[in-house]
């Protein structure tokens, strides 16, 4: 019964896993057989380049504010469809619509709707005489402007994923404990920072543990709007990983690149899951 | 401290539908210990609730000492409110827990320690203020509760079944204990509960509800002894008053009333009545007794005798026996409204 499970998991996670561990001590190159040990040249060859070190500050940037987003974001919609109203299944529905979709398909409608001509914003910026109808701001060409739109995008697209963590957050509080701090005399906000929020605690580090590992490893969103241009101001770890590795076809330093996330990811998964741990409640 | 009334108050959850409590008018007094009492679904905690101010009525007015509330938040209300569920903040210690209120109000550090000090004290609870919530028993928990209840010193207490999460033994220990803290902080308090036991060991006055109307509201010797009508008559009770057809009225009396021929002690004339003897539960210190009454006077109708253990007699199954019901002991209700009338000539 276990079998095909494990079989699974060895063969699509274990395999590629070890193979990038022996291709990140080795010179393997596309179009050559030969493999010769090379210790950590790789690893110390990725960290004197520019490029990784300027692709580790763009995952960052990248994954701490798409997060910050998230959570902010995720939380407003969670205390929006906490409470029954009309249309509230139909609203849910479209909420969930961009992590169920295809990202793909919605990073593509993204890039036509950032585009330098054809972008529907600046259309409607022109018409409303906001921007210069001569020199609209473009979206994805220029270095800040580009980092904006793929946090934005990516955003969109991890936000539902979050929100639908934290709605089971907020529903599972009991109706006693807001009502309990209403006789107690406290307020919206002192109710929402000091009872609800720390109750909140754990599963908010869990949606964040996810939104963190999906973002930081993901690169689909950048693949499809920028390639990590312009000038790699939003090349991020996964995309310099793919772009070295595979189009650039030197497979060792790609998986020098990409093994280096793991011990990060770990780690920040470590320190998050003692929290939960911590402020466990019950 | 304060007066608690209600004028006319009405809560209907769903246009159309029946209200969940219906033009309740009712005056608390000063330093009373208030039971609402009634089965699920009497509307006795929506009555409370709208007192606290978590619900919004309907219509009516709700007043706490000559004031009319209608508007207020609960904050403003000065009320404590003892929840079913406690609703102790999980992750804050006990302490956290009893000076929440006070943070609320922007108490002084100082006076907020001193207070938490004092209302953990009262409650013995001093020895668990860094304890979590989730590592206290039921009965601390509870305990805690009523220390972020008294805290601020509120002018009103209301509990919504507090004791209905403990188990049976511990209730009757936590029973005790709440009677003695209300004589201590000498509050009003309005307690909601659907056990009569409760209700009647506590109360100074019972209210008894049902289908969001009081039936009936009086001390728990008038609640018991003068039911208002067939309703107060047979909730109030265990088992419940004996309802019989008398022909142009409803009589009842009360089991522990329904005796052998002679050893009834209330004075004065009684009606006789044969028993005939269904089965028996042995519970002790008493003895129920099923059965039916043979023809004649309430002929046909099922009845209940308690027999106390001072009756020693074996009444075997199925025979019939000579019992009887002094004629003081017998309540007159309407036939068709089911509320008290005044004594009919029994045939």
């Amino acid at each position: 019964m276990l079998l095909p499970a494990i079989l699974y998991v060895l063969a699509l996670v274990g395999v590629p896993f070890l193979l990038a561990f022996y291709y990140a001590v080795g010179d393997v190159k596309v179009g050559s057989t030969e493999y010769h040990f090379v210790g950590l040249a790789n690893f110390s060859s990725v960290l004197q380049s520019p490029a990784f070190r300027r692709a580790l500050r763009n995952s960052i940037v990248f994954t701490v504010c798409t997060q910050a987003l998230v959570l902010v974001g995720g939380n407003v919609l969670a205390l929006v469809l906490k409470d029954p109203f009309r249309g509230r299944h139909l609203v849910r529905f479209l909420v969930i619509l961009p992590w169920v979709a295809p990202v793909s398909i919605g990073a593509i409608g993204w890039k036509w709707i950032l585009d330098s001509l054809y972008s529907v914003i600046n259309w409607v910026l022109v018409r409303l005489h906001l921007v210069p109808a001569l020199s609209p701001p473009m979206w994805l060409g220029e270095p800040t402007l580009a980092m904006i739109s793929v946090i934005l995008v990516q955003t969109w697209h991890v936000l539902p994923f979050a929100t639908v963590i934290l709605l089971a957050g907020w529903t599972s509080i009991p109706r006693d404990i807001p009502e309990a701090c209403a006789v107690d005399g406290a307020g919206y906000f002192r109710t929402l920072f000091q009872i609800t929020l720390p109750m909140l605690l754990p599963i908010i580090n869990v949606a964040l543990l996810f939104g963190i590992v999906f973002t930081f490893t993901d690169m689909t969103v950048i693949y499809i709007l920028t390639r990590g241009g312009p000038y790699d101001t939003t090349q991020v770890l996964p995309s310099l990983a793919f772009f070295t590795g595979v189009l650039g076809g030197d497979l060792a330093e790609g998986a020098a690149i990409s093994i280096f996330l793991l011990p990060l990811l770990a780690l920040v998964a470590w320190k998050m899951l003692q929290t939960a741990r911590r402020a466990e409640v019950g | 401290m304060a007066i608690v009334q209600t004028r006319a108050l009405t809560k209907v959850f769903r246009q159309g539908q029946v209200g969940a409590v219906v033009g309740v008018d009712l005056e608390s007094r000063e330093g009373e210990f208030l039971v609402l009492l009634g089965p699920s679904g009497s509307g006795k905690t929506t009555l409370l609730r709208m007192i606290a101010g978590l619900e919004e009525p309907t219509s009516g007015d709700i007043l706490i000492g000559g004031v009319v509330v209608n508007d207020l938040t609960p904050r403003e209300r000065r009320i404590a409110m003892v929840f079913q569920s406690y609703a102790l903040y999980p992750h804050l210690s006990v302490l956290g827990n009893i000076v929440f209120p006070l943070k609320a109000q922007h108490v002084p550090r100082a006076e907020r320690e001193k207070k938490a000090q004092w209302a953990a004290d009262l409650l013995g609870i001093g020895h668990l203020l860094a304890r979590r919530p989730r590592e206290l028993s039921g009965g601390e928990r509870q305990r805690v509760a009523l220390a972020r209840a008294i805290v601020r010193e509120p002018s009103v207490f209301l509990l919504d079944e507090p004791l209905s999460n403990l188990d049976a033994k511990l209730r009757a220990s936590a029973r005790e204990e709440l009677e003695q803290f209300q004589r201590r902080v000498a509050t009003t308090m309005i307690y909601v509960t659907h056990d009569q036991v409760e209700a009647m060991a506590m109360g100074d006055r019972v209210v008894v509800m049902n289908q969001g109307i009081v039936r009936q509201v009086g001390t728990p010797a008038d609640v018991y002894d003068e039911p208002a009508d067939t309703f107060v008559a047979t909730f109030l009770g265990s088992p419940p008053m004996n309802l019989v057809d008398g022909g142009d009225a409803m009589v009842g009396f009360r089991p522990e009333h329904f005796l052998p021929v002679g050893f009834a002690a209330t004075p004065g004339p009684a009606v006789g009545l044969a028993f005939r003897v269904g089965h028996e539960e042995y519970l002790g210190s008493e003895r129920i007794l099923y059965g039916r009454i043979e023809k004649g006077r309430f002929g046909g109708s099922k009845v209940v005798s308690r027999l106390p253990a001072s009756y020693r007699e074996r009444l075997a199954a199925d025979s019939v026996e000579r019992f009887e019901v002094a004629e003081r002991n017998l309540k007159f209700f309407d036939r068709v409204a089911g509320t008290r009338r005044a004594p009919v000539r029994l045939s």
